[in-house]
């Protein structure tokens, strides 16, 4: 297929993940944001919202403090902010549209449908007006069904050849990126030096992790116990099962690099490089993460998740 | 002001509908205007959502537009239409065959019945081409040729598009709307299907593919991008035909042959679909600041290595002042009268013909030789007395750019605009398609609709817009 078609395929996933993980870091963040002092309430869960979004620094340079309603703002409608749920769609559908032959008519039309929604938003809403959480919730849940339906059509209609393949590498990385990210983030807010880790001041911050992921129900089913900081951390990051874990995501492009690889019939550095990410996962538990650091073990990820990216991009984007 | 009269296709100025309205004429009187507008709106939200949408050029905000739909089927009878596509077909023909004159011996001019500066001076003949022959001699492998009807059977050509025609994907997807929309009315009609055009096409231009390739031809076609004003029916054709959708950079040409770039490297192209103009193909060939083309293109194509749909250089067969010879070309080639008529035109290049135009400036319709897209022309009937004399002026000054027509009395259809069902006027473009094997054309066409009261221009640029065409076997 074309390397243009390729990369635009892959970012178009990219975009659409990250527009889904920023709503529902907003999502959670309201969360937490509600609950009183008493039940954790660190008084900063907004600007720890724009670190889960690794958009702390660019926030800064043009807001002044991390209040809710900038941080929406910025989050969701700034045009500046080449990360905003609004940038993330209207690049996604930029891309779709230079790849309409490369995807299925359903999966179009739900980038399309969420941009005419995000439209909409923008012409009825006064310039500078601060939208009550009623008008963004309901845009939230658009930007998550357009999530839902893009990567359901994808999966239900796309032939499995390339085009599939490599939009679901898109997928899958910037997947891992985001589980990452959280992880990161709320490790450092939430577990300072020498602390026991877990107590129940911390309850609602860890739950707020698994929604983030929408993993909330599936950890009562994976463990059939109480909420436990070392166990979220197993999900995440561990087990394979669990969809949004980095295991599973590189399972995934594992395997969808392999199958590029089959069907091209030859094997190069992003082959090896997933396989070598995958297999250290695989053999790791959850106690030699937190024995070696757990923000230096995700450090290590990001670098290696991004390294995949320039692999795959020099082996087969860039052609 | 002149009063004109207008033929109704339904009507056809009676009380009564002519019968192969009969249907339509009866679903207009049983169903109520709030139907109608529901029926309509969800005709808009079909087309947003699918993206069938179009820039305008110079539009501020333009952004994206949606081509106003009407949901009032045209309906044409088999008869009429089988004389039309005889008529299509013998045009084409002659087009070609013109062409590969023009490009090679040139006969038609010394046999002296075309000026010959009108083709040397004429801005789309590339001389770079003479003495080339196209594969199979087919040079247009995609017309689309512009009818205008002012009778039961009284039916001209206005417009000769030979270069790279648009609009065939309205064609195709206001029939998917109108089957979703409108089911019962459909399919008590049994409308001539036009769906397998796409698959017609890509036979036609795996046919055209370099004689002598011996491997699976491999097409593609190749946008200016996505902010080009057809990018929808690019995206749409590229799909519907299964082959890649390309733009400029995606090409590179080796050793006079054209590969694209693909994630498991180069590949070789047959057949190029072009959806971009002579002048931005080949920024080595024609315009140097072309950043849509393809260097070297134009000497892979030269070696017969690749195959350009439609070929290059046949703008100079339908520019409007070739137009006026088509009977002459017609009668040259093909040794027969055309089947299909032209509307009188005056080429302001000839002294007699101009002095004329100018004395009825408020009556005629002008245009600009090598205008398109209803940019450029004067309506007389309905310019104001300041844009008469600007137009007075620009003809004195250069008369050969210019050719004027009577305004046509063209028929009218109904279509449903904010004051209810009422008569619009309606042109024709059927899609002619040819092959190694010869010429198709599927039943139907783009018609476009001018959705104002009296308006003549129908062209989307200028707020016209579109509904289904259906032929349907006789009453």
């Amino acid at each position: 297929m074309l390397a243009r078609t390729a990369d635009n395929l892959f970012w178009l996933a990219r975009y659409v993940e990250r527009a889904e993980f920023t709503a529902r870091i907003i999502d959670i963040t309201a969360r937490l944001a509600a609950l009183p002092k008493a039940y954790g309430n660190s008084g900063s869960e907004w600007e720890s919202a724009l670190s889960a979004v690794g958009s702390l620094e660019r926030f800064n340079e043009t807001y002044d403090t991390p209040d809710e309603a900038s941080v929406i703002e910025f989050l969701i409608f700034d045009p500046e902010n080449a990360s905003s749920i609004r940038s993330c769609i209207e690049l996604a559908r930029t891309n779709a549209r230079a790849v309409r032959t490369a995807l299925t008519a359903d999966m179009w039309q739900s980038i399309n449908a969420c941009w005419l929604e995000l439209r909409n938003y923008e012409q009825t809403r006064a310039p500078f007006e601060r939208m009550s959480r009623e008008r963004i919730d309901p845009f939230l849940d658009v930007v998550k069904t357009m999530s839902r339906d893009f990567d359901g059509a994808g999966y239900r209609n796309m032939l499995r050849n390339d085009a599939y393949w490599f939009n679901r590498l898109g997928l899958y990385m910037e997947r891992a990126d985001n589980t990452a990210r959280i992880l990161d983030v709320k490790y450092h807010v939430l577990l300072p030096e020498n602390e026991t880790v877990g107590g129940s001041l911390d309850y609602f911050q860890w739950t707020a992790i698994l929604r983030a992921v929408n993993a909330f129900t599936a950890y009562h089913w994976v463990y059939r116990q109480g909420i436990k900081p070392w166990l979220i951390a197993d999900l995440l990051i561990l087990k394979k099962e669990m969809p949004r874990s980095l295991t599973s995501c590189y399972d995934n492009l594992a395997h969808f690099l392999d199958a590029i690889g089959r069907a091209y019939g030859v094997q190069g550095p992003s082959q090896r490089h997933a396989r070598s990410v995958l297999l250290r996962l695989e053999n790791c538990e959850v106690q030699d993460v937190f024995q070696n650091g757990m923000h230096e073990f995700i450090t290590q990820f990001l670098t290696d998740n991004s390294r995949l990216g320039t692999l795959v991009a020099e082996q087969y984007l860039l052609n | 002001m002149v009063e004109q009269t207008f033929w109704d296709e339904m009507t056809s100025d009676g009380a009564d509908a002519r019968a192969v309205y009969a249907r339509v004429d009866q679903w207009l009187r049983d169903t109520p205007p709030d139907v109608l507008a529901a029926r309509r709106s969800q005709a808009e939200l079909l087309f947003r959502r699918i993206g069938i949408t179009f820039a305008v050029y110079g539009a501020k905000d333009a952004g994206e537009r949606l081509i106003p739909f009407d949901i009032i089927p045209r309906v044409i009878g088999q008869s009429e239409w089988s004389l039309l596509e005889k008529g299509l077909i013998q045009r084409v023909k002659a087009i070609n065959a013109f062409l590969t004159d023009i490009y090679g011996a040139r006969e038609i001019l010394r046999a002296g019945l075309i000026p010959s500066d009108l083709v040397y001076r004429n801005p789309h003949f590339r001389p770079e081409m003479a003495g080339r022959r196209a594969p199979h001699d087919i040079w247009v492998h995609i017309a689309g040729i512009d009818i205008v009807r002012t009778g039961e059977s009284d039916f001209y050509v206005l417009e000769d598009n030979a270069r790279t025609p648009s609009g065939v994907s309205y064609m195709l997807e206001n029939r998917e709307v109108m089957m979703r929309l409108l089911p019962d009315l459909f399919g008590a009609h049994r409308v001539a299907p036009v769906e397998n055009y796409t698959d017609l096409l890509l036979n036609c231009l795996r046919s055209v593919a370099p004689i002598g390739s011996s491997r699976e031809p491999v097409v593609a076609l190749l946008t200016p991008g996505q902010y080009n004003s057809a990018y929808y029916e690019h995206s749409f054709l590229a799909d519907r035909l299964g082959v890649e959708l390309v733009e400029g950079h995606d090409l590179s040409v080796r050793d006079d042959v054209v590969y694209m770039r693909t994630t498991q490297g180069p590949k070789r192209v047959d057949v190029i679909y072009r959806r971009i103009d002579d002048d931005y193909l080949d920024p080595l060939a024609f315009r140097a600041d072309s950043a849509l083309g393809v260097p070297g293109l134009v000497n892979a194509y030269n070696a017969g290595n690749v195959t350009l749909s439609n070929a290059i250089g046949t703008g100079v067969a339908d520019d409007k002042a070739m137009y006026t010879y088509m009977p002459e070309i017609v009668r040259f080639y093909l040794g027969e009268e055309a089947i299909l008529k032209n509307v009188p035109t005056w080429r302001c290049r000839e002294a007699d013909a101009l002095k004329y135009v100018l004395e009825h400036l408020g009556e005629l319709v002008v245009k600009e030789v090598n205008g398109s897209g209803g940019y450029g022309m004067l309506v007389g009937p309905h310019a104001t007395r300041a844009e008469i004399e600007d137009f007075r002026a620009k003809l004195t000054e250069a008369p050969d750019n210019y050719i004027a027509q009577p305004t046509l009395s063209l028929s009218t259809c109904p279509a449903f605009v904010e004051s209810g069902v009422a008569p619009r006027h309606v042109d024709l473009r059927p899609f002619v398609l040819t092959g190694a094997d010869g010429s198709r054309v599927v039943p139907g066409g783009l018609t476009r609709v001018a959705m104002r009261a009296g308006s003549l221009v129908v062209n989307s640029s200028q707020g016209g817009g579109t509904k289904d065409t259906w032929i349907i076997e006789d009453a």
